[in-house]
């Protein structure tokens, strides 16, 4: 009872702060709405047993994600920038019908699945089983993520960087 | 106890609410908020299964889906700034030099 109360609350903040995101018309609210956004998810995280990932959800998307974002807004200025009226105006009414019919199409398709419910919890050495999946099955997956990292890296700086004089 | 199917239709509606932000935006800056929105539910699937079917094999997938997400926020923020020198815009309808 206490669970889906916790759950209900998490679902409808997730939802309104996403469709906050998208609706502000000011950037900078959009990523803080983002940032409720996260949480909430990290929540339901936790509800699902899945410790870990709730606080490298709140570390990396929260914390770092959110923060870049209103780092390039407010470096460069952006927080003043309005978005002009829309040439195409029927642009976000196909939008929102779209979204709905494709809504609706996966909620058709997930129905099934209905009466599925979660097996007992075991032991909760939640880190412990993640560690030792990452170094024995996943660990060629697991090793490519620090080059995709370093690939990141180097292109950002080369992307940003100003053109050097000569 | 929450049935598996409330956290999947919980999941295809907020990647339903990024894809339409995808759709009727055109800043790039809350476009790149949408795509994570839509990382983000896809990463709340693969945890809820992982629950639901006792494999730790949807968390370990949520984390690299992460790293990637990061990555790639890293980057297209970079070529945001590199566009906003140019053209000190964010508007996605003003990248239009290879429109010919």
């Amino acid at each position: 009872m206490l669970e889906m109360a916790i759950f209900s609350i998490l679902a409808v903040v997730a939802v309104t702060a996403g469709i906050a995101v998208i609706a502000q018309r000011n950037v900078v609210h959009s990523a803080l709405f983002l940032l409720v956004h996260f949480c909430c998810l990290a929540g339901l995280y936790i509800l699902l047993n899945a410790q870990f990932l709730a606080m490298t959800q709140l570390i990396v998307y929260a914390g770092a994600v959110v923060v870049l974002f209103l780092f390039v807004v407010m470096l460069l200025g952006l927080e003043r920038a309005r978005e002009l009226p829309d040439p195409r105006r029927y642009q976000w009414i196909v939008g929102s019908l779209l979204g709905m019919l494709w809504v609706a199409a996966l909620i058709w398709a997930l129905f099934p699945q209905a009466a599925q419910t979660a097996p007992a919890l075991t032991r909760s050495d939640n880190v412990r089983q993640i560690g030792a999946a990452l170094l024995t099955d996943f660990a060629i997956p697991f090793e490519l993520t620090a080059l995709v990292l370093l690939v990141a890296v180097i292109g950002s700086l080369v992307l940003a960087k100003k053109k050097l004089e000569g | 106890m929450i049935p598996a199917s409330y956290y999947l239709i919980l999941s295809a509606v907020l990647f339903t609410i990024g894809a339409v932000g995808l759709l009727i935006r055109r800043n790039a800056l809350v476009i790149l908020m949408s795509i994570e929105m839509m990382l983000n539910a896809a990463n709340l699937t693969l945890v809820t299964y992982s629950r639901f079917l006792e494999n730790i094999d949807g968390q370990v997938f949520a984390l690299l889906v992460m790293a990637v997400a990061a990555a790639e926020v890293a980057v297209g923020l970079a070529i945001i700034v590199s566009f906003v020198r140019h053209r000190d815009t964010t508007d996605l309808d003003e990248i239009n030099l290879l429109k010919g």
